[in-house]
C-alpha cells in the first residue's frame, strides 16, 4: 500500500503537493477549489499590509513560436487584499478541510508587527507558517523580503522573533538572490526554523519591447526588474535544495520549490531532499487539474522503485552529489548512432563540428552519420540535440586503468587515462 | 477464452493509421494545447477528459493516461481505431480554427490504451456484493460497457448473445484496416478481467428463451440487441448476392472467397456501403463500384472515408436506382435507372448496404413502445416499462460504438439507481 502523507517540518499533508505563495493561493474560493482537485496543501498568497499592485505585471519567456513559456516572471507584490478577509478565509478553508495543509505566508517589518500577524494565523487556525524572505521585486526596496533574506543575521534575528511567537512550524522561504544558498540556511536553521522553502523568484528582465525600447511588463511607460520562476530556473532550485539537503550541518526540512511543472520535476526534488515540493507557475498556466497527473505519476514511480512512503525516497540521489575532485576520470564514455531509427537530419554532426570535438561526419552511402570513437570525448551534446529517443547512446569504454579522481592523481600520484581530442 | 479461427480473410489488411511509437506519441502529445473546457470533450459522446490523458502522454504518466480514457469509455482502446475521430473530437480541436493540424486524438488515445491492454494494467475494481442481478441482451458494446459499469456498483451481470463469439459489431463489423476482430477481442478480454461478468452464448432472447422469463430472474433487464439483418431487395436470392453485414462477418470471422470475382457492386451510399467498397479494393478485387441512387454530395457515408475509397480506386454510379439482378443462378450483373441510365453494371459481387432492419417491435409484446422499430427511451436509456432499459444501435437507430459505450453506460447509472431503491423489472 502506497502512503503518499508527508512531514515538512510538523506540517503533515496527505501528499506532497503544496500550491506555492502566489495568485494560485490568493483566496479561499482558489485553495478550496484546488484541494478539491487534490493538491496536500498550500502556502497563501504572503500576507502583511496589503500593498497596490500595478498593472501589467507578468511576462513570459518563449522559445520561438512556442506556446508554453519557458521561464515566467513577475512584479507583483503580496497580498492587496485586507488581512480579516484573508484570516476568516483561512478559518473557513481549515475548518472544511482539516486534513489538507494551510501553510500562511508571511512578511511585515516590525516585531510587534511579527507578533500580531502571527497570532492571527495560529487563531485563523494555520498549520503552519512561511517566512517570505525571498521576493526579490518592490518588497526588497522597502527593507523586507529579499533584503531579509540576503543577510544572513537578519533572517536569523527575524526567525527567532517568529519562533518566539509561534506555537506552530515555521519555515523560512530562501531567496535565490544569492551567491552561496548555505549561510542563508543554516542562518534558518540557527534561528529555529523547523523548515525551509526554496527557491522564491530570481532577479530578472524578462525581455524588451524593441520597438518602444521599454522593459516588460511594461507599466505605462515604465518597468523594472521582476522575479523569475517556471521551467527555466528549476536547475537552480534542484542545485540550491541539493546543496543544503547534503550538507552534514544542515539538518531541517526543505520544501523544493522552482519550475516544477510535472512528476518527474517533482520526483527529483524529492530524491535531492525535499520533503514536499510547491508549484506556482505551473498551476497559473494550466490550473489546479495537472497535480491529478503528478499524484498518479508518483504513485507509479513509487510502485515500480519500490517505495512505499515518500520519506523512503527523500534525498536518495544526495549521495550521488560529490565534488568535481572526485569524479572518476578514467571513466570514458563514446557516442554509439543507432543507424536504424536514425531519421538523417545531421543536427549531431554539426554540433559536434561547431560545439564539441569534430568527430562525428556526414555519412557516406549510409544515413546515419559516423562517429570516429578514437576522438569521441562523451561529452553528451550529440545525444542532447538528436530528436529520436535512444538513437544515440553513450556507452562506456573499457580501459586497463583503475578509476582514479583528480584528487586521487594530485594527492596519490594516480594514473590517468590518456586525453582523447587534444591534438 | 474464445478462440477465432485463424484463417480470416480480414487478416491481409494493414492498419491504416499507423500506431505511434513512442517518440511520435510525445511529438503529437507535446502539441496538444492542453485547452480547458475543451471542445474535443464534448465532440466525445463519452466525454473522455482528452486534454488530460494527452497531456500525461507528455509527461510520461501513461498508466495515468490510460485510466483517464477508460474510466470514461471502458472501450477506450476500440474507439481509439474505429470512431470516425474527423467528425468527432479531432474536427472540434481548436486548431482547426487556427488553420493548423488538429491533434491526432484517436492516435494517441490508442497509445496509451494499446498499451493498457497488453500489459494488462488494471483500474476498475467489482463493487461489493449487491446481491443485484441484471441480465443484458446482446454482447456488443453497449452491453459490455453496461456490464462493466453494473460490475463496478457491486451488481451480478449475465449476458445473453445469440452468436458464438462476444463484442457484437465491434468483433464482427468495423473495417479491418480500423480494428481487427482479435485486437478488438483482446480489449473484451481486458475488460472482462473485473470479473463476474458471466455470458450465455448461443442464446436468442425471443427464441430460445423468452423476453419475459428475463424478468423472473433479474432485477433489471438491459436490451442491446443492435440492429437487424442486412435489408435486401426484391430479386436477390441468386449466387453472388449477400447482406453487406453478414458478408463483412463472413470475411472478419472466416474467409471470402472472391477469387472469381472481377467485378464487384456494393449497393448503397452510406458507411456500411462505402466500407464494403475499400474492403473489397483491399481484398484485391480489380473493378468496384458503388451504386447510390442519390449524389455524392448526398451520400451519408463520411466524406473522408469516400474520398479515402476514391484513392484506393473506388467507382460510383450517382443517381443509380438498382432496378434487379442479371444472371441465373449465379448473378452477373446490376440493372439500374436514372440519369445515367438504364444500364447494367456487370458484377459478379453484388452486396446490400442498404440499411438494416429494426428489432425493437420485438419487445412490444412486453409492454415496450417502440417507433418504427426504435425502442422509445429516456435520455438514461428507461423504456416505458420500470426495470427495462435500452441502449446503442436498438435504441438510437444505428450510431457509433463510442455512443453504444456512452449509452450502455450511462443506462447503467440509472439501473444502479432504480434497483438500488427497490425497483424490480
Ligand atoms: C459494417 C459496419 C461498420 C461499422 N463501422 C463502424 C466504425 O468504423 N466505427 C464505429 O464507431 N462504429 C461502426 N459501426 C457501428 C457500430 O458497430 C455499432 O454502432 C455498435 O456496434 C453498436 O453496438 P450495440 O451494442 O448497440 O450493438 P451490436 O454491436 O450490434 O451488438 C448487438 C449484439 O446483440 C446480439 N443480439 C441481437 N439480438 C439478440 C437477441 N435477441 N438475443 C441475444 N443476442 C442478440 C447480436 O448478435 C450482437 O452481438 C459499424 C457498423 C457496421 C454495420
Ligand atoms: C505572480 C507571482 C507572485 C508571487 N508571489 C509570491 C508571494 O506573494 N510570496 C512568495 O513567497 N512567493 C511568491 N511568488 C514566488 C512563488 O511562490 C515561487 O517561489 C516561484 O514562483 C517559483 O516557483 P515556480 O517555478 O513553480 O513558479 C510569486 C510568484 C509569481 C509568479
Ligand atoms: S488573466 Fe484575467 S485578470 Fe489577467 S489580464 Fe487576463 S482577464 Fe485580466
Amino acid at each position: 500500500m502506497l502512503d503518499l502523507t508527508t512531514d515538512t517540518g510538523g506540517i503533515i499533508s496527505p501528499n506532497p503537493f503544496w500550491l506555492a505563495s502566489a495568485p494560485p493561493t490568493n483566496s479561499g474560493g482558489q485553495i478550496e477549489r484546488a484541494f478539491d482537485a487534490g493538491w496536500g496543501g498550500a502556502v497563501w498568497k504572503t500576507l502583511g499590509t496589503p500593498i497596490q499592485n500595478v498593472s501589467s505585471r507578468f511576462g513570459a519567456n518563449k522559445l520561438y513560436g512556442n506556446v508554453e513559456p519557458l521561464g515566467f516572471n513577475n512584479i507583483e507584490l503580496i497580498t492587496d487584499r485586507p488581512l480579516e478577509t484573508n484570516f476568516r478565509e483561512i478559518y473557513e478553508v481549515k475548518k472544511k478541510y482539516p486534513k489538507n495543509a494551510v501553510i500562511v505566508s508571511l512578511m511585515v517589518e516590525t516585531k510587534e508587527e511579527w507578533r500580531e500577524i502571527i497570532k492571527r494565523s495560529i487563531d485563523a487556525g494555520a498549520d503552519g507558517l512561511e517566512l517570505n524572505f525571498g521576493c526579490p521585486h518592490g518588497m526588497c526596496e522597502r527593507g523586507m523580503g529579499s533584503a531579509v533574506g540576503q543577510e544572513p543575521a537578519v533572517n536569523e534575528r527575524i526567525t527567532g522573533w517568529v519562533k518566539e511567537y509561534s506555537t506552530i512550524p515555521v519555515l523560512v522561504k530562501l531567496t535565490p538572490n544569492v551567491s552561496n544558498i548555505l549561510p542563508h540556511g543554516m542562518a534558518a536553521q540557527r534561528g529555529g526554523a523547523d523548515g525551509v522553502s526554496l527557491i522564491n523568484t530570481i532577479k530578472s528582465i524578462i525581455g524588451v519591447d524593441i520597438d518602444r525600447y521599454v522593459l516588460e511588463p511594461r507599466v505605462a511607460g515604465l518597468s523594472t526588474n521582476g522575479g523569475y520562476c517556471g521551467p527555466a530556473v528549476k536547475p537552480i532550485a534542484l542545485f540550491m535544495t541539493g546543496e543544503l539537503g547534503r550538507h552534514p550541518d544542515f539538518r531541517i526540512p526543505i520544501s523544493g520549490i522552482g519550475g516544477i511543472s510535472t512528476w518527474r520535476d517533482a520526483v527529483e526534488f524529492l530524491l535531492l531532499g525535499a520533503s514536499s515540493v510547491q508549484v506556482c507557475t505551473a498551476v497559473m498556466l494550466h490550473g489546479y487539474r495537472i497535480v491529478e497527473d503528478m499524484i498518479e505519476g508518483l504513485e507509479t514511480y513509487m510502485r515500480t522503485h519500490q517505495f512505499e512512503r515518500v520519506d523512503q525516497m527523500v534525498g536518495r540521489a544526495l549521495p550521488s552529489f560529490s565534488e568535481w575532485g572526485n569524479l572518476d576520470l578514467n571513466y570514458d564514455t563514446v557516442a554509439k548512432i543507432d543507424a536504424n531509427s536514425c531519421i538523417g537530419c545531421n543536427r549531431c554532426v554539426v554540433a559536434c563540428q561547431d560545439g564539441a570535438h569534430q568527430c562525428i561526419t556526414v555519412g557516406v552511402d549510409v544515413k546515419a552519420p559516423l562517429v570516429d570513437e578514437s576522438e569521441c570525448v562523451g561529452c553528451n551534446l550529440c545525444q542532447i540535440v538528436c530528436p529520436v529517443p535512444d538513437c544515440i547512446t553513450m556507452v562506456p569504454v573499457e580501459n586497463s586503468l583503475p578509476p582514479a579522481s583528480w584528487n586521487d592523481h594530485v594527492n596519490h600520484g594516480a594514473e590517468l587515462r590518456m586525453k582523447k581530442g587534444v591534438h | 477464452m474464445w478462440k477465432l479461427p485463424d484463417a480470416r480473410s480480414e487478416s491481409v489488411f494493414e492498419d491504416y493509421k499507423a500506431p505511434y511509437d513512442a517518440q511520435q506519441a510525445a511529438a503529437e502529445a507535446s502539441r496538444c494545447l492542453y485547452c480547458y473546457d475543451a471542445p474535443c470533450i464534448k465532440a466525445c459522446p463519452t466525454g473522455i477528459d482528452i486534454p488530460n490523458f494527452i497531456r500525461k502522454i507528455a509527461t510520461g504518466n501513461v498508466q495515468g493516461s490510460a485510466r483517464t480514457i477508460f474510466s470514461a469509455n471502458i472501450l477506450g482502446a476500440s474507439c481509439a481505431c474505429v470512431c470516425p475521430v474527423e467528425v468527432l473530437c479531432v474536427g472540434d480541436c481548436v486548431y482547426n480554427a487556427a488553420g493548423i493540424p488538429p491533434i491526432q486524438i484517436g492516435r494517441l488515445q490508442r497509445y496509451a490504451t494499446d498499451q493498457a491492454v497488453a500489459a494488462n494494467w488494471r483500474f476498475f475494481e467489482a463493487g461489493p456484493d449487491t446481491g443485484k442481478r441484471v441480465a443484458l441482451v446482446g454482447a456488443g458494446p453497449a452491453s459490455l460497457s453496461a456490464a462493466h459499469e453494473l460490475r463496478r456498483h457491486g451488481h451480478a451481470v449475465t449476458i445473453y448473445e445469440k452468436g458464438s463469439v462476444p463484442g457484437g459489431l465491434n468483433v464482427t463489423g468495423v473495417a479491418p484496416y480500423k480494428l481487427r476482430a482479435e485486437d478488438a477481442m483482446a480489449e473484451l478480454e481486458w475488460v472482462l478481467g473485473i470479473g463476474g461478468i458471466e455470458f450465455v452464448m448461443n442464446t436468442e432472447i425471443g427464441r430460445d428463451r423468452s423476453w419475459e422469463s428475463l424478468a423472473a430472474d433479474h432485477d433489471a433487464v438491459f436490451v442491446g440487441i443492435g440492429l437487424g439483418p442486412d435489408r435486401s431487395l426484391p430479386g436477390a436470392a441468386l449466387g453472388g448476392v449477400h447482406g453487406a453485414v453478414a458478408w463483412i462477418e463472413q470475411m472478419k470471422l472466416g474467409l471470402v472467397d472472391l477469387s472469381s470475382v472481377r467485378d464487384a457492386v456494393v449497393i448503397g451510399g452510406g458507411n456500411t456501403a462505402v466500407d464494403c467498397v475499400r474492403e473489397l479494393l483491399g481484398l484485391g478485387v480489380p473493378g468496384v463500384t458503388m451504386v447510390y441512387r442519390g449524389t455524392e454530395a448526398k451520400m451519408s457515408g463520411y466524406a473522408h472515408e469516400w474520398d479515402a475509397a476514391k484513392k484506393d480506386g473506388a467507382r460510383a454510379l450517382w443517381n443509380a436506382a438498382p432496378a434487379g439482378f442479371v444472371g441465373e443462378p449465379h448473378v452477373e450483373g446490376v440493372r439500374y435507372t436514372g440519369t445515367e441510365g438504364p444500364g447494367v453494371v456487370p458484377a459478379q459481387l453484388v452486396l446490400l448496404a442498404i440499411g438494416q432492419s429494426k428489432l425493437g417491435d420485438q419487445l412490444a409484446p412486453l409492454g415496450i413502445r417502440a417507433e418504427a422499430g426504435r425502442v422509445v427511451t429516456d435520455a438514461t436509456g428507461a423504456t416505458s416499462r420500470p426495470g427495462w432499459y435500452v441502449g446503442g444501435d436498438a435504441a438510437n437507430g444505428g450510431k457509433e460504438v463510442v455512443n453504444a459505450v456512452a449509452e450502455g453506460k450511462r443506462a447503467a447509472t440509472a439501473i444502479h439507481a432504480f434497483i438500488s431503491g427497490g425497483g424490480h423489472a
